[in-house]
């Protein structure tokens, strides 16, 4: 097992909030890898430095071996890191399959798009695939405002998925979601693993985290506090400290990047 | 369907030709040009502002480079007056297009309000600017060579190229519309960062956007110099207006916003009416009390502009018919049982 994606000894405040202290995390290749915490851990934050929202403080970025510690989102988005947010972020005055669309293409140069159409055949037929795999090529044609909060959930994974990144940063994946999409999430993921992408996930849903990940990562007030495989997380006693005994809940900012 | 609305464009594109034809009454012609130029640049700020929700209000910084393009070459190069003068609006647009670049790197690295309170700053740095250096003429302005067309004539020259103007806009508006910078702007209009985190180059493309809506409104300012034959910085026949963004603004708002027969719509409808108005009563606070009536009517009624009103009518109506015939074919297959 080679790493894919790791950050070292990151460090982040905002104003007196210390959100990542130290923290460190190492993402295999092929893996799946839980990022678990209570509230305010740094989950989120860790996830905002590592696709370029956010700039550390200290520590760095690696990915594939080379340093990507302050490229900006769209870099990182093209070297192959694909992500989605806690809170969906879609283009609601758009189609679902303009939305698609706009993460097709994310390497060519900017004076490109000048000249060329928002789609070929070949870009639309490939967008319409990702519909289809997960589940809402028919709302195609709609506006994606108009999507149910569970289809917008499936259209950011779709669209992260179109433009083939070689990992997947999940946020909350089966968050407010109900129990049979959360299957169908699971076995997405589950049958796109085994076509070698890998997966990052934050996630609250232990059952969801268990039973999906070969590893995982609790974070604690803004550091990694153990990481193994799920059974031993589970067992671990500092784990259980950390979630009951906390008492950081709710510190530190989730959701840092302004829209 | 997509051919009839290609119909309503060649209509209206017939109807813009045979206007001054069939209208021999100079100052209604002259409505007509400044209606026209008005389109233009509603319909180019709307390529940049409507498109990416980036609302500038310093276009006018464009418009008035524009008409000081050409006031400056046709006066220092002497030129002869007469139509060797509009070869100079497309030195205009690049020059607009020029100044449009640095504008947009600074202004545009700040969002929604900020933005436009920097695009407002800009706008008055150029007035000033245009009012207290030498060259330009100061505060007095620049005389252009007096153009001696006769009074029946005068008006067609400026009227054709204006349309022209108009017919470039749209084009490019739509073109942009069909290609992957303009998805990249609308995706930015709903959510910028997402945008960025999915590959589009966010600053590059608000940029080009922001330099190619400055050209259309440099040439339109251009022509606005020729046809009034002279530029101040401010006051009567001012080149940097104030209201000028607000009334292209307003335009495209009123027409519909992000689309790309509103802001066309909507500088007909205003423009046209101003001038109307303006003509036929010469009282211009009649014309701000109106305008502004019909402003608070137009949002409370339709607050995303006659052109989504009108399409969003249109298609609850489709809607309405095929319910009615989904209705009418179970009442039969009822009445048949």
């Amino acid at each position: 097992m080679t790493t894919l994606l790791s950050a070292s000894n990151v460090s982040r405040a905002f104003g007196g909030v210390q959100a990542l202290n130290l923290c460190s995390l190492e993402v295999e290749k092929g893996s799946i890898t839980g990022l678990i915490g209570p509230n305010g851990s740094g989950k989120t934050t860790l996830f905002n430095v590592m696709t370029g929202y956010v700039k550390p403080d200290s520590g760095t970025v690696t990915f594939n071996g080379e340093d990507i510690t302050n490229a900006r989102p769209d870099v990182v988005f093209a070297r192959g890191i694909g992500r989605t947010f806690q809170l969906t972020r879609i283009f609601a005055q758009m189609s679902v399959l303009e939305n698609m669309l706009v993460a097709t293409q994310h390497d060519e140069g900017w004076l490109r798009g000048l000249t060329r159409s928002k789609s070929s055949p070949l870009e639309v037929d490939n967008a319409m695939e990702w519909l289809e795999f997960v589940g809402i090529a028919r709302l195609a044609d709609l506006q994606a405002g108009s999507l149910s909060y569970g289809q917008r959930k499936l259209l950011e994974l779709a669209y992260v998925l179109v433009a083939d990144p070689d990992v997947i940063l999940l946020d909350e994946p089966a968050g407010g979601v109900n129990l049979t999409l959360i299957n169908q999430i699971a076995d997405k993921i589950r049958t796109l693993n085994a076509q070698g992408k890998t997966f990052l996930i934050v996630e609250h849903n232990m059952e969801f985290v268990m039973n999906l990940c070969d590893s995982v990562t609790v974070m604690h007030q803004g550091t990694d506090l153990v990481s193994g495989l799920p059974a031993e997380v589970r067992a671990n006693p500092m784990v259980l400290d950390a979630y009951l005994g906390g008492g950081d809940d709710d510190e530190a900012p989730e959701e840092v990047v302004h829209a | 369907m997509l051919q009839k609305k290609n119909l309503w464009w060649v209509v209206a594109l017939a109807a813009f030709v045979a206007f001054p034809l069939l209208q021999k009454n100079p100052s209604y012609q002259t409505i007509g040009v400044w209606t026209l130029l008005y389109m233009a640049c509603a319909a180019s700020w709307n390529m940049f502002s409507g498109y990416s929700g980036y609302i500038a209000l310093g276009s006018g910084v464009f418009f008035g480079s524009g008409a000081y393009t050409m006031a400056l070459i046709s006066v220092h190069a002497h030129m002869a007056p007469g139509a060797a003068m509009f070869w100079l609006v497309p030195v205009a647009g690049v020059v607009a297009t020029a100044i449009a670049v640095p504008f947009g790197w600074i202004s545009l690295r700040v969002r929604r309000h900020t933005f436009v309170v920097i695009t407002i700053a800009f706008f008055f740095i150029f007035q000033n600017a245009a009012s207290n250096l030498s060259f330009t003429g100061g505060t007095s302005g620049l005389q252009l060579p007096f153009i001696t067309w006769g009074v029946s004539y005068f008006d067609l020259p400026f009227y054709y190229v204006a349309l022209g103007l108009v017919i470039f806009v749209t084009i490019l508006s739509a073109l942009v519309r069909r290609s992957r910078f303009g998805l990249q702007l609308l995706a930015i209009r709903d959510d910028e960062d997402r945008a960025l985190g999915l590959g589009v180059k966010v600053q590059a493309v608000k940029i080009t956007g922001f330099a190619m809506s400055a050209f259309t409104i440099g040439m339109a300012g251009a022509v606005y110099a020729m046809f009034l034959g002279q530029v101040y910085p401010a006051g009567s026949g001012f080149a940097f207006d104030p209201l000028f963004d607000l009334s292209i603004a307003m335009m495209s708002f009123f027409g519909g916003l992000g689309t790309l027969a509103g802001p066309l719509i909507g500088a007909l409808i205003l423009e046209s009416a101003q001038q109307y108005l303006t003509v036929n009563y010469s009282n211009g606070s009649l014309y701000l009390i109106l305008l502004g009536g019909l402003f608070l009517i137009v949002f409370m009624v339709m607050p995303q502009g006659i052109v989504v009103a009108i399409r969003d009518r249109v298609s609850k109506r489709a809607q309405r018919e095929k319910a009615a015939v989904a209705d009418n074919e179970l009442l039969t297959a009822g009445a048949a049982k």
